[in-house]
């Protein structure tokens, strides 16, 4: 649905994103994850229409952002970082001027409106100014005005920002609740929010792609180990080394009576280990497998520690 | 249409829905009133005084005493006036970021643009509509000429659409709407002074100067006289504003 193809955008000599390649399948949520000043934001600018990329191709429906702009446009609703609401204006009367812009008939845009404040949860505010709600409820102007052409692409620029967590929970079931009719991509650079919400994530750094796929690929592709961790009542000081000895383990760290045990992919040394621990009288009280899970690949990929 | 309409509907809802448009038209009415009353008073004392010399009666002309200048103070309210009314077009939307809105929706930046330009003409007419209860009263206590009235109205209001075309330019151009007014304002005086620079030049740019000038134009038209080079200078001027807009924001969107 969203096709992004070796895109790149420079602002003078920055380059803020570079060669920047992802797919975003129908009706699914995908989460564009990265810190701060990664390129997220740009990049959905130029998704949107809003600014041009320097190189590069982006479709979205089969539609070329850049040569078929308001076919793009039409289809596609989009939730900027910071909020494009008019003060002065009441809930209703802005969404109906966003109905009106979005080029949406007069004779539905009644109804667009009122299926939009239904949607969002704004019945209650519908006639107050903007400027004296919430900002929660100004988030869901926000999610409001990004739908209420019904778009077959939603793209969110870090929907939760600011928010309280009551509030983040009920976001995040919206998003959720959108999901199968809308293709969604939000961004976000706060990992929860993407193995809470989303099915899958494309990872980037300093503009460069990190990583991009399903959760259950991303961290499959990145454990390369597998292990078990520990706790011991009766551990000595040999301990250790004695797990070491254990044939097929590579390595064993130690923390207190924990003790991390890695082995390469594809063997499961858990028996051997409850064996030998029963049969050295060790004292085992505690397994748990060692699941490298997207937080850590998260961190790993960020701070450089893996690369693709 | 419809999505100029849109952008209209919504600046000129913006204009009355806020104190803006009430002040600006309040502050015009209020000085357009104050001139027009001290200028019926001169011109009723020079009636008074030239009634005793039945020959130079003849050449006591309201048009030319009351209207005439009256005309060319409004124009100078409208220089204080219109930066003030054009000021926040686009510089707001910039600065709370509604742009954003604006330019990834599937309406044009040329749509966008006549959407805001209608509506600030649109509070530009009303003003000086209500100044044509002003008219009334001396057509209905003096004979003035119509033609000459009309002229100079539409005068004023050629005059205002071109001060607006530039304020809507200047405020395409920073997101600090202070700017944008002074900015607005410096280039409309100096658009309006050219022509005293031109009395002091020679030549081909003397005649540069003066047909760039806002003030020769106008003054025609205050007077009565409708000259196509007038209606083509407002109109060029307007075009040249508006296309500049266009250039401004097109090429932020690419740098």
């Amino acid at each position: 649905m969203i096709e992004v193809e070796l895109l790149t955008k420079k602002f003078g000599d920055i380059e803020a994103i570079k060669n920047l390649s992802f797919k975003v399948e129908e009706g699914k949520i995908w989460g564009l994850l990265g810190p701060n000043a990664a390129g997220k934001t740009t990049t959905m600018r130029i998704l949107t229409g809003y600014i041009p990329a320097t190189e590069g191709k982006a479709s979205i429906a089969d539609y070329d952002v850049f040569e078929q702009p308001n076919a793009v446009k039409k289809i596609t609703g989009y939730l900027p970082e910071v909020l494009p609401l008019y003060p002065e204006m009441t809930v209703y009367s802005f969404l109906n001027f966003v109905s009106e812009i979005k080029q949406i008939p007069s004779s539905q845009r009644k109804e667009a409106v009122d299926r939009a404040i239904k949607i969002s949860g704004l019945e209650s505010v519908r006639r107050r100014l903007i400027k004296n709600i919430s900002r929660g409820f100004k988030q869901r102007v926000g999610i409001a005005q990004a739908l209420i052409h019904d778009p077959q692409v939603l793209v969110l620029d870090e929907p939760t920002i600011g928010l309280d967590p009551a509030q983040i929970i009920e976001i995040r079931h919206l998003i959720k609740s959108l999901k199968g009719e809308h293709t969604i991509l939000l961004s976000t650079h706060i990992l929860a929010e993407v193995t809470q919400t989303c099915d899958g994530a494309v990872i980037i750094n300093e503009g460069i792609l990190m990583a991009s796929g399903s959760l259950e690929d991303l961290t499959a592709s990145f454990k390369k180990k597998e292990g078990v961790i520990i706790k011991l009542k009766n551990s000595g000081k040999d301990t250790q080394s004695l797990l070491h000895n254990i044939q097929g383990v590579d390595k064993v760290f130690r923390e207190e009576n924990e003790f991390k045990i890695e082995w390469s992919k594809g063997k499961d040394l858990r028996e051997n280990i409850t064996k030998f621990t029963v049969e050295k009288e060790l004292g085992l009280i505690e397994m748990r497998p060692l699941g490298m899970n997207i937080e850590d690949l998260y961190l790993k990929i960020i701070s450089g520690g893996v690369e693709q | 249409m419809k999505n100029i309409w849109a952008i209209c509907k919504k600046e000129i809802k913006t204009y009355f829905t806020s104190p803006i448009a009430y002040a600006a038209i309040t502050v015009f009415l209020v000085l357009v009133g104050f001139f027009f009353y001290s200028l019926i008073l001169w011109f009723n004392s020079q009636s008074l005084q030239m009634a005793r010399y039945p020959d130079y009666l003849q050449q006591i002309n309201i048009n030319q005493m009351v209207f005439s200048p009256l005309f060319h103070n409004i124009s100078i309210i409208l220089l204080l006036m219109i930066p003030l009314l054009t000021m926040r077009l686009f510089s707001e939307e910039k600065k709370i970021k509604t742009d954003e809105l604006l330019y990834t929706s599937p309406i044009s930046i040329n749509q966008i643009i006549l959407g805001k330009y209608f509506a600030s003409l649109f509070v530009l007419l009303v003003m000086l509509l209500l100044t044509g209860i002003l008219s009334i009263f001396t057509f209905i206590y003096g004979n003035p000429e119509l033609a000459p009235v009309l002229t100079g109205y539409l005068g004023l209001f050629l005059l205002g659409a071109a001060f607006t075309a530039l304020g809507i330019f200047f405020s395409s151009l920073t997101e600090n709407q202070i700017v944008s007014a002074i900015l607005t304002f410096g280039a409309l005086l100096l658009f309006w002074v050219l022509s005293w620079a031109s009395s002091s030049a020679g030549g081909t740019f003397k005649d540069v100067l003066n047909y760039l000038s806002f003030f020769q134009h106008f003054d025609n038209m205050t007077k009565g006289i409708l000259d196509t080079t007038d209606l083509v200078y407002y109109f060029s001027f307007i075009t040249f504003g508006l296309f500049l807009t266009h250039s401004v924001i097109q090429t932020r969107r690419w740098r």
